[in-house]
């Protein structure tokens, strides 16, 4: 029976507004393992499912920001839930995908479930830190609070394969951003997998979107993209770092060099609160006061 | 004769008259309209068209002569002129925002005003009170009567009723072309559609249009067909040439460019000017200045970047 059983193998799609969706352009490529090893298809995004992205990123901004800062808290928790659940599936996927040893794998699932839980909670404290009341001469009450920019595309680097997802993604959408994240080329899979999880864990459809393939194919479009508001890229790539720069001068859009190794992002280098400061606005307002 | 002694012979077994539509092939056929490849230059082209050819629309309640005079001045300059984008059309508004309309564009503008009239939306009003709006609005200058058919009439059975009421507001509107709505999404069949269009023109229509914008279905690719297809056979037939106005629901600028495809297909080229097509239109306008400053700069476009609709 089992000799004449024929794999069931899945083709990996990209997450886009809360959807599983093949790429518009109809590619897919080969997820291997580090022996060489075809794990199973990944769907390969082009530019159009780019522009999808943003084009859902875009409203789900809006109700996302207006949601309570509590309430945000407990919907990151509550993705930290569904992914301890699946800890052993994505654990298996890392290992597979990375070579990692299980261990190893499981100590980057357990990683990213903890920083998913320390994220969920900055989202109501980081206007409190981030914010300030100003002294000033004149009799106003000036205070500057930290508003969400809108849609913020995030370029993950290789290697690990999951924990600079969280570490770069979340501190962007916790102050209400919508983000579009393009996976590592390399170890596409777990991220994929982790969007399995965003989909079940109560996040509104649009706020994480996620596009694999060949991320030098993307950046081109990325910093003249009038709908992105930022980017924050830690590919580890140059010619991306000086594409992005050149492109990002000429609409003033925000952009973010992360320079991490791959060690570093097991650390708490990669908990950077002042992350969040580099996809938010402040807005200063003066509020007259009594005499 | 006049046109009340020609009507009942023009009426006289127009049910036989008008050939019944065939709901799956018209709706496969139009589909089809949406697969062209235009690419580049072809589709910056087809986007500037499709911005002469729009009637851009305010009819709401909240209306102010501020929000007509806002869309007056779109409808002039819809974009920075280095994008060397035509005027719209017209200006499409409630009659009584035509004399606001009226005091912005002045009195020669490349800009026409279209008018609803008759009970707009519903058409549920006495004749009277229909022909005296539209009187008031060719009277505060509007160029265009946009009135609606008392479907009510047409649901009955009764032709005739919605066939005089056409005729004299027709009358009323003197030289101002008279587009006549249909809103097919509540005559509920293809066979309605294509045998109120017939109506429509034999009664003296200068355009038939889809829809009021206010109820949904409102314009949709195979109802435009079956009214395309209309325009055809009439004009085989009388050698008239019936304008085509589509309205309410097309957001898209990929949208607008299968509505002109099909046009050029069912009708050909003579129908792609504005005298003879336009979109009725609010939120489309945008979407296709958007891609048009895509296509000439080469950047995915922000709508934050572009005026309100």
């Amino acid at each position: 029976m089992s000799a004449l059983r024929l794999d069931v193998r899945k083709t990996y799609k990209l997450f886009i507004g809360g959807n599983f969706v093949r790429s518009e352009s109809g590619r897919s490529l080969p997820a291997r393992s580090p022996s060489g090893q075809t794990l199973d298809n990944i769907c390969h995004a082009s530019r159009k499912d780019l522009r999808d992205a943003v084009a859902a990123a875009r409203p789900a901004a809006g109700g996302w920001a207006k949601k309570s800062a509590y309430l945000r808290g407990q919907i990151l928790y509550r993705a930290a839930e569904m992914l301890e659940d699946r800890a052993a599936a994505m654990t298996e996927e890392i290992a597979r995908s990375t070579g990692a040893a299980t261990a190893e794998a499981r100590a980057e699932v357990d990683l990213a479930i903890d920083r998913l839980v320390y994220f969920a909670g900055w989202t109501d404290k980081f206007t409190q830190v981030f914010g300030a009341v100003n002294p000033v001469a004149t009799s106003h009450f000036n205070f500057t609070i930290p508003e969400p920019t809108g849609v913020v595309a995030v370029l993950a680097p290789d290697e690990p394969s999951l924990l600079p997802v969280i570490s770069l993604a979340i501190p962007a959408v916790l102050t209400g951003n919508s983000a579009v994240v393009i996976a590592s080329d390399k170890f596409p899979l777990p991220v994929l997998t982790f969007a399995e999880i965003l989909a079940t864990s109560d996040l509104p459809g649009g706020v994480i979107n996620i596009l694999a393939g060949r991320r030098a194919e993307l950046i081109p479009h990325l910093a003249g993209h009038k709908d992105i508001n930022a980017i924050v890229n830690a590919s580890g790539v140059e010619e991306a770092h000086r594409a992005l720069q050149d492109g990002t001068a000429i609409n003033l859009k925000r952009y973010a060099a992360r320079v991490m190794t791959a060690q570093d992002w097991f650390t708490e280098a990669a908990e950077n609160p002042y992350w969040m400061a580099d996809t938010v606005e402040f807005k200063t307002a003066w509020h007259p006061i009594g005499l | 004769m006049t046109q009340t002694e020609i009507a009942p012979l023009r009426l006289h077994l127009i049910r036989d008259r008008v050939p019944t539509v065939d709901q799956v092939t018209v709706e496969e056929r139009a589909a089809a309209f949406t697969k062209r490849s235009i690419k580049t230059s072809a589709k910056l082209a087809g986007l500037k068209m499709a911005v002469s050819m729009m009637d851009i629309t305010s009819l709401e309640g909240k209306d102010t002569p501020g929000r007509i005079a806002y869309l007056c001045r779109k409808a002039l300059q819809p974009i920075e002129p280095q994008y060397d984008v035509p005027s719209c059309a017209a200006v499409c508004v409630y009659p009584n925002m035509v004399r606001y309309a009226r005091r912005f564009l002045g009195e020669r503008s490349v800009v026409k005003i279209a008018s609803v009239a008759t009970g707009f939306p519903s058409g549920q009003y006495p004749l009277r009170t229909k022909l005296e709006e539209t009187r008031r609005a060719m009277g505060d200058g509007a160029d265009e009567v946009d009135m609606v058919i008392d479907r009510g009439a047409f649901l009955a059975g009764d032709y005739r009723k919605m066939f005089d009421e056409i005729t004299a507001v027709k009358a009323a509107c003197g030289p101002a072309h008279l587009k006549v709505i249909l809103e097919t999404g509540e005559l509920v069949t293809y066979d309605n559609v294509r045998l109120a269009s017939q109506i429509a023109m034999e009664a003296g229509a200068d355009f038939i249009k889809t829809s009021t914008g206010k109820v949904q279905p409102a314009a949709t690719l195979p109802v435009t067909l079956v009214m395309l297809e209309a325009i055809r056979d009439y004009f085989f037939a009388t050698g008239l040439r019936v304008g085509m106005k589509p309205a309410g629901g097309i957001r898209t600028a990929k949208q607008s460019l299968a509505y002109l495809v099909m046009v050029k297909e069912t009708l050909g080229d003579d129908w792609l000017t504005p005298d003879l097509f336009r979109i009725g239109a609010s939120t489309l306008l945008n979407d296709v200045l958007m891609q048009i400053v895509k296509t000439v700069d080469g950047h995915y476009q922000s709508a934050d970047y572009f005026s309100l609709s």
